[in-house]
Parts: structure tokens; C-alpha cells; sequence
């Protein structure tokens, strides 16, 4: 085993991370509940829950259901808005060496713009994630993701309109994410993210019920990770931006099957809800794999999946 | 053996640790005691009455930090499946050790209630915000009200109150006499006991909230304060008996939870903000709430 720490840092191009492990939105609050279980300098980057505008109730309960190694959330993207986020969160994420990347959220195109130009003037922020996974209002709740006209437009705005990078975040509930991907490339996005959630249903079969309030929800965790993966390979060998995977991961190794099938980043999500300082493993274990290995620059993973 | 985990970055034993608390901000107002992770709980303790279970915890700072009302995460194995923690109250509190009762129903509790003496459990806690005392209530009587296995966290209340010289009345019932399975314990205690019975096979034949209206009526001094825990009818009519009588009442609230820290948004309920009501996380800001404030679901008892 080599005494020499493996290089960890890799780069988005536009942003440099010390590791390759961000923390997805919506599974990390706003990033200071995690604050008395680890160090959140520790982190490659944090990407707080996603924010609307204006502050906003979510769905009623239950919110949350169980399944084989998943979990089914309808939170309804809940939130407190940008002026209370700018007021009460941002300065104390600001003082923490991480780069802060804000998940945008919108019910209208206009809406997405609006938290954009907000944010634009806050340095502390590196990066936006684009949810364009949201329902939109005018459009009878049809999310911008399903479409690769939509995500066009709305990435094209978000783009026109920001001064920081944009992520894009797609949905998995579509038939070809290639083509989605390959347009939110071509509205000028900076990099992309995937995949949000899998929209799911659970029943109580005792009372004939959907599990949650909403009926349908989004799947997450390790259930989901063979199709994201699957996902991330496919995109990442369509577009030339970086690529960011997740889905379900919980361990180092669950990383590394991300960065070789060419995700030059990773978010672990429903992790952080189990074990609070879950990322800090899956750092520690890529660090590992690395020595074990003999690689001495994580980089030199990805992208390297072996088809012969 | 049971080392609490701590920040990788920070060095051992630093006193910054210590420092990071939550309640930075009144987004997270919820308690600005130190929550910790113990990756090694030793089971210590077991009992059990046919399917309700008894754990003992051995996690000396996780129970030195233990406050009545709060809540531990307990992951039942090592495998993501089932994926979540599970929550339980705080059901005593013995020196360096924690308790949890708790009732199999599902995947999660059987698992737990499978575990041994000697083996470990991964826990996380103490969360949330446990119950209030106000200063005047020291010599007085108050009412602790617990259903079925909602007496969990109100034996550690009791025997809290009780240090601080306040006398609680211990209402405590369930379907059947044997769903009564930590009676003897409050009885060994001498706690002042009142029980009921759905089917009357011991104590008062009814509801736990009958029996609580029954003393309330015959009772020549009203209790200073009620504290409750227990199925959502029950709480509720216990609520409105409560505010009939301008006690303040202060109840223990359970949910589907994700994370138990705050993280996730999943484990709502309706409560009120001032002229608003909203959405508010029980692992947060509660799982204790003033009767006042909870927007009770469904028809009125």
C-alpha cells in the first residue's frame, strides 16, 4: 500500500472539488442540520434543498413510504423561499469552505429567472442546479424534464439569466434521457446532473390506500442505482459537459461505479437520511479503493468502464 | 465500547465539537443540546411481554444528554433493508443506559425485538424537543395520559417530575390487561396509578380518556398541567377536555419518519405559527407540542 494520499480533487471545469462527493438536494436540509455530525469542509460540494421564490407548504402527510430498499417521498418540495434562505441560512453556509450550489426551483419559467436574478448577486454561491423537475402550473402540472422543448426553453432562460454555472437536473421519467440531455446541452447548460427521483406508488393493501397522501411519489435510494447508472452512462457518452451521477449511493464503491461509467462528480442523497455523516465514509472509502488500487489521481477513473 | 462518533475533521475530544449545536438560527430552533451518533449501543437490558418489547441501551452520552420527550433513531441492521432508522421516545433513563418500548408491528421492530444482550444497535439521539416544565408547577398535580404503547416516553417523564418535585397522576390504558405490560413497573415506583381497559379486564372499563374525564370531574383540585401520548383519537379528546378547562396540555406527537433530524421535511403535521398554520416537522420541532398549537385531523371524538 502507497503512503501517498491519493489525489481526490477533480474538476467540473467551471468549479474544482477537493472530493468528488456532493451532497443531493433535498436529502441535506439546508446544510447546517448536518453541522453537530460531520465537518462539512469535509465535502466536495453541498447542494441545499431546493428553493422557490416565495416560501412554500408542500403536500400533507404522509410523505414518506418504505420499500425494498428505497424510499418514496412526496415532500412537495416544502421550503422557506429565497428572502428567509438569504437572511437566515446563507451567511452561516457562507463562512464553510465548501462550494454552495443552490438547487432552483420554479412554478413558472418566470419563477426559476426570479430565484436566479436573486442569487446572482451572492458570491458565496458557485453554482446553480437547475430542478426542472417541478410542476408547472401552466401547464397542468407538467414538469419542464419530460420534455426536451421545455427543458430548452427553460434551460436557455436559465442560462440568459444567470451569472453563475448551471447544472441541470433531469428527471429519469422520460423514455429517452439521451435526447433530453442532448437539449439541455444545446440550450448552453454547463454541466448535468441526473437522476432525480423515479415517480413510484405504494399501496396499503389492509386498506386499499395509496401509502402516501399524493398517491404517486419519487423512488430513491439503492434500488434505484443499476438504472440510474445505467442513465449517467448513457448521457455522459452523449454529451461533452461534466456529468454529475447519483442514485442510491451508499457506499464508496457505489461512487466509483458512477465515475467509471464517466460521471466526473457524484451527489449521494437518501444516505444522508440514514446516516447523517454517510458522505464522510463514502469519501473515506474512495480514498481506499484508490490505495488499494494504486491510483493515485481518482480522475483517472472516470470514464473508463471496460466494454470489450 | 460505545464511543460516540464524532466529526472525522475535528481532533478527539475538541471542544468545538461541543459547540456545534443545533438552534444556530430559529429555522432549527429545535434544541441546542449536542445530538450524537453511537454506531455501538450495547444491548444491555431485555424484556418482553408477548409482542411488546423492552430494550436497554448502553450509550453514556447519548443518556447523559437524554431529556423526557426526546426521541432516538435506531437502525435495526446493517443492510438497506429495511432502509430507514426507526424512532422511539426515550422510555427511561437508568445511569448510563437508555431505554426503548416499543410494539411489534412491522419489518423494523421484529428485527429489533429478534436483537440479543451483548449485541449492538447504531443510534442517534438525543433528538427533538422533549417535554416543557414550567416553574410553578413544583408540588403540584399533573396528569400524565398514555394509550397502548404511547406510555413509552412518559415513565422517564415521570420519573423526571418527580426529581423536580412536581406529582404526577399516571393514566394509563389499553385494549386488554395485557397490553398493559409496564404497569407493574410505574407500580413498583409508587406512582399515584389510574388505569382503564377497552374491555375491562382491569381497571376502568373504557377508553384512557374517559377515565381522565371521569377524575377530571370528580377531582376536587384541577391538575396544573397534562402531558399525554398516544393515539391520535385519544390525544385529541384528551386536547379538548384539557382546553375545556384551561389546563395546558402538552402531547407527544408520533409519525412516518425519514431522517429524525430534521433533513427530509417527511414527518409533518399541522401546527400552528402564530395566525398561520403549517407543515411542521415533528423531529424538529417537536415531537412534543403544546396542545395549543397542534391542528387536530379527523372528527371530532
Amino acid at each position: 500500500m502507497s503512503l501517498r494520499r491519493p489525489d481526490l480533487t477533480v474538476s467540473l471545469g467551471f468549479l474544482e472539488l477537493r472530493n468528488p462527493v456532493l451532497v443531493a438536494s433535498g436529502t441535506f436540509g439546508y446544510g447546517l442540520e448536518f453541522g453537530p455530525f460531520l465537518d462539512l469542509e469535509t465535502l466536495g460540494g453541498i447542494i441545499v434543498k431546493g428553493l422557490y421564490f416565495k416560501p412554500r407548504p408542500g403536500n400533507p402527510p404522509p410523505r414518506l413510504a418504505e420499500s425494498p430498499s428505497g424510499l418514496i417521498n412526496s415532500i412537495g418540495l416544502q421550503g422557506i423561499g429565497v428572502k428567509a434562505f438569504s437572511e437566515k441560512i446563507l451567511p452561516q453556509l457562507e463562512k464553510i469552505k465548501t462550494p454552495l450550489i443552490v438547487n432552483v426551483c420554479g412554478e413558472t419559467d418566470e419563477e426559476y429567472a426570479a430565484v436566479i436574478d436573486f442569487f446572482n448577486k451572492h458570491d458565496g454561491i458557485a453554482a446553480f442546479e437547475l430542478n426542472i423537475s417541478c410542476p408547472n402550473v401552466n401547464k397542468e402540472g407538467a414538469c419542464p424534464a419530460l420534455d426536451s422543448e421545455t427543458t430548452f426553453s427553460l434551460v436557455e432562460l436559465a442560462r440568459k439569466t444567470s451569472r453563475r454555472p448551471i447544472i441541470t437536473k433531469l428527471s429519469p421519467n422520460v423514455t429517452d434521457i439521451v435526447e433530453i440531455a442532448r437539449a439541455a446541452e444545446e440550450a448552453g447548460t454547463d454541466a448535468i446532473s441526473l437522476v432525480n427521483t423515479f415517480l413510484a406508488l405504494a399501496v396499503d393493501v389492509e386498506t386499499r390506500r395509496p401509502r402516501l397522501a399524493t398517491v404517486f411519489g419519487g423512488l430513491s435510494g439503492p434500488a434505484i442505482r443499476p438504472l440510474a447508472l445505467r442513465m449517467v452512462y448513457q448521457v455522459a457518452k452523449a454529451v461533452k459537459i461534466p456529468v454529475i451521477g447519483m442514485g442510491g449511493i451508499m457506499t464508496g464503491r457505489d461512487a466509483i461505479e458512477f465515475l467509471i461509467v464517466g460521471a466526473k462528480a457524484v451527489e449521494v442523497g437518501t444516505a444522508n437520511l440514514i446516516n447523517p455523516d454517510a458522505t464522510v465514509s463514502v469519501i473515506r472509502e474512495m480514498e481506499d479503493f484508490c490505495r488499494e488500487k494504486k491510483i493515485s489521481r481518482i480522475e483517472e477513473l472516470i470514464g473508463t468502464l471496460r466494454i470489450d | 465500547m460505545s464511543k460516540p462518533m464524532r466529526p472525522t475533521a475535528l481532533p478527539e475530544n475538541s471542544p468545538i465539537f461541543l459547540l456545534l449545536k443545533r438552534g444556530d438560527s430559529d429555522i432549527f430552533l429545535a434544541d441546542s443540546r449536542p445530538m450524537l451518533r453511537d454506531p455501538t449501543a450495547l444491548i444491555t437490558k431485555k424484556e418482553r411481554w408477548k409482542d411488546y418489547q423492552l430494550l436497554g441501551l448502553k450509550s453514556p452520552q447519548i443518556a447523559e444528554q437524554a431529556q423526557p420527550g426526546q426521541f432516538l433513531m435506531v437502525r435495526v441492521n446493517d443492510q438497506s433493508n429495511p432502509l430507514l432508522r426507526r424512532p422511539f421516545s426515550i422510555h427511561a433513563r437508568e445511569r448510563d443506559t437508555v431505554e426503548i418500548f416499543f410494539f411489534r408491528t412491522g419489518v423494523g421492530t421484529t428485527i429489533l425485538a429478534d436483537k440479543k444482550e451483548g449485541e449492538t444497535l447504531d443510534v442517534l439521539g438525543p433528538l427533538g424537543k422533549g417535554f416543557t416544565f414550567r416553574k410553578n408547577l413544583k408540588k403540584k398535580t399533573v396528569f400524565l395520559v398514555g394509550g397502548g404503547r404511547g406510555i413509552a416516553p412518559l415513565y422517564f417523564l415521570a420519573q423526571e417530575l418527580r426529581a423536580r418535585e412536581i406529582k404526577p397522576r399516571i393514566f394509563y390504558g389499553g385494549k386488554t390487561e395485557s397490553d398493559l405490560p409496564v404497569l407493574e413497573k410505574f407500580h413498583r415506583q409508587g406512582f399515584d396509578l389510574f388505569v382503564s381497559t377497552d374491555d375491562g379486564s382491569l381497571g376502568f372499563k373504557g377508553l384512557v380518556s374517559g377515565l381522565f374525564q371521569k377524575e377530571l370531574l370528580r377531582s376536587p383540585s384541577q391538575p396544573a398541567q397534562v402531558y399525554a401520548c398516544g393515539p391520535e383519537p385519544m390525544m385529541k379528546a384528551i386536547a379538548s377536555l384539557a382546553v375545556a378547562r384551561r389546563i395546558p396540555a402538552q402531547f407527544s406527537l408520533e409519525s412516518i419518519m425519514g431522517c429524525g433530524i430534521g433533513a427530509c421535511w417527511g414527518c409533518v403535521k399541522r401546527i400552528r405559527k402564530g395566525a398561520q398554520a403549517e407543515w411542521t416537522k415533528i423531529c424538529e420541532e417537536g415531537p412534543v407540542f403544546s396542545g395549543a398549537r397542534i391542528i387536530w385531523e379527523g372528527k371530532d371524538p
